[in-house]
């Protein structure tokens, strides 16, 4: 469908993309997850046509799209800040891409009035049309701009931190409300995020950039089970890096009790541990409770082993109390290699 | 209660005063006294003044060189702002240095430019005379004289504003299937139109005022290469005072038409 080969780009000598190969397959949901300056927004900017990469092909349908300006390529764009036109009522920005189409392809007046009241209707912003873009919420604008792109009925979506400017509680609504938009219409939509908990729970395919490349694009289950380095793996899930050695097939730890693994050379290595990696029960076992809060996903424990400060997850109906004894137990690890 | 930034009352009152003190001085009192001694014995010697075939030469020479100079200054100030703002050449900064040479060289050096390359006994001189075409001392050197004073009041006034508004409108546009033009007209022009109009309007402002560089390239036939501004000079150095400030008059008057619609501009915009 949309198809990345090779992509190298720099600013200034600095590589922003360094060799990025990725592939989009039709109707997939796929997150673009880095750090900042890791090259997302310009992987996504170079796929619209709005960055002009040194090397590397980006394919839409099998063709090349080198030659092709952004007019033509019929990618929708969502830029982060929205980009509306600041001059022009929602209906005016929404019908800018059906208004501009050359005489033999644009639709009729009526039609246009009929598919913007459409696109409004879907973005649930029926009635708004007469205001400006500085008479709405964060939220709505952003609605605006996802239904101006979808105007020109592209062949994918792309948007850029979709919902970096929004406060928590309309980011959690719009995120769910776009993924089922996204499934609705049968859309292939990439966007880029840098909050996983965002890539994790609403990509299909997740990609993880690092420093201008993709080091890992899979499934958000397959990511948190098997993250390619330990880059990836401290990146995702909360996870704590703990020095350990591998030997005889398990990691062991200074502290804590060792755990199975597989496949790692023996020697010194990094265990990542994520809140639900470590079960905590109560009774003597060279762990302390130094902080245990409730929150909206359960009990949050913070215990100290040695010099450590890691999370755990309490035992089933142990209610543990700050200072309390506690024993840990490593359930599952992803080690590497130090 | 007073905020950390106010001044004591007696303070502002002193910087208002001299503000407005200044002002009058400098700005007012010089307006007031044209129209004052144009008027001094009525309207009679004004209409007189100003009905003079010299003078109706000088206006409408005055208002045709604004008439070509303001609209290609208003292309090449849009274009140079468009090409400043929206993108990253190499030279960009060169380009803004130069936009802004204008200002900084003397007028009086603007048009001894043109005398030099125009000129008879200049480069271009020789050539052009063989075929007929007369730049200096006549329509095409003043109105390259006035075109070169005022090149960066549309510019200047554009650059700021446009690279404040960014390009991700544009790139928007881009993505929507806008092509350069249909951007530049649905998109950049709305978004620039209240600061471009008064940019076009000081640029008219000016280039009926200008002096200098006019003066030098001019050649001061009378009814046929002298703007008003140099029709005024020659009227006082004639001591025909009232014949002077009448004309004057009307040069402030047209400037301050001008500013007046420039401040209602903005003030809608």
């Amino acid at each position: 469908m949309i198809e990345v080969r090779g992509l190298r780009l720099r600013y200034g000598g600095v590589a922003a993309l360094d060799g990025v190969d990725l592939a989009l397959r039709a109707g997939e949901f796929v997150a673009l997850l880095g750090a900042s300056g890791s090259g997302k927004t310009t992987l996504l900017r170079s796929l619209a046509g709005l960055e002009f990469p040194e090397a590397g092909q980006v394919l839409v349908e099998g063709r090349d799209m080198a030659a092709v300006p952004a007019r033509e390529r019929r990618v929708g764009f969502v830029f982060q800040n929205y980009a509306l036109f600041r001059h022009m009522t929602v209906f005016e920005n929404i019908a800018f891409g059906l208004r501009i189409k050359p005489r033999r392809v644009r639709p009729g007046r009526a039609e246009i009035a009929r598919r913007v009241e459409e696109l409004l209707a879907l973005v649930r912003l029926s009635g708004m049309g007469g205001r400006y873009p500085d008479q709405l919420s964060g939220g709505q604008r952003q609605r605006v701009a996802l239904a101006r792109a979808l105007a020109i009925e592209p062949r994918v979506l792309l948007l850029d931190e979709p919902f970096g400017a929004l406060d928590a509680k309309v980011r959690k609504e719009l995120r769910h409300w776009l993924r089922g938009l996204h499934d609705r219409l049968g859309l292939t939509s990439l966007f880029v995020t840098h909050d996983q908990d965002e890539a994790l729970e609403l990509a299909d395919r997740v990609a993880v950039m690092r420093d201008g490349r993709v080091v890992q694009f899979d499934t958000p289950e397959a990511l948190l089970a098997a993250p390619a380095d330990a880059g990836v793996a401290g990146f995702l899930g909360d996870a704590v890096p703990v020095d350990c050695v591998v030997r005889e097939g398990r990691a062991w730890f200074e502290g804590l009790p060792p755990v199975a693994v597989e496949g790692v050379a023996e020697g010194k290595a990094v265990a990542f541990l994520r809140p639900a990696d470590l079960l905590a029960e109560s009774g003597d076992g060279g762990a302390r409770v130094v902080a245990a809060r409730q929150d909206g996903r359960g009990v949050r424990l913070t215990v100290e082993v040695g010099a450590m400060l890691l999370e755990a997850t309490p035992a089933p109906g142990w209610v543990p109390r700050r200072g309390e004894a506690c024993r840990i137990t490593v359930l599952a690890a992803r080690v590497f290699p130090a | 209660m007073r905020r950390p930034t106010e001044e004591a009352p007696w303070l502002r009152w002193v910087l208002c005063l001299a503000a407005v003190g200044v002002a009058v001085l400098f700005l007012v009192l010089p307006l007031v006294a044209v129209f004052a001694e144009a008027f001094r014995r009525g309207w009679g010697p004004v209409a007189k003044s100003l009905s003079d075939p010299d003078a109706l030469a000088a206006v409408r020479l005055t208002l045709l060189v604004a008439a070509i100079a303001v609209p290609v200054n208003l292309v090449g100030g849009v274009a140079a702002a468009w090409a400043i703002a929206k993108f990253d050449f190499p030279g960009r900064r060169l380009l803004m240095v130069l936009i802004e040479l204008p200002f900084s060289v003397s007028p009086v050096i603007s048009g001894l430019v043109y005398v030099l390359v125009f000129g008879a006994q200049g480069w271009l001189g020789p050539w052009l005379e063989e075929r007929g075409v007369q730049v200096v001392f006549a329509l095409p050197g003043i109105v390259l004289a006035t075109i070169f004073v005022t090149f960066p009041f549309v510019a200047r006034t554009l650059i700021p504003l446009m690279q404040d508004q960014g390009r991700t409108e544009e790139e928007a546009a881009a993505t929507l299937g806008a092509g350069g033009w249909r951007m530049f007209l649905h998109v950049t022009l709305p978004n620039i139109r209240w600061a471009l109009l008064s940019g076009v309007l000081l640029c008219n402002a000016r280039a009926m005022g200008e002096f200098g560089a006019v003066s030098v390239v001019s050649g001061h036939v009378r009814g046929e290469t002298n703007t008003m501004p140099l029709h005024v000079e020659i009227l006082y150095n004639e001591y025909q005072f009232v014949a002077a400030f009448a004309v004057a008059g009307l040069l402030a008057l047209l400037a301050l038409v001008t500013l007046a619609a420039k401040a209602m501009l903005e003030r809608a915009g």
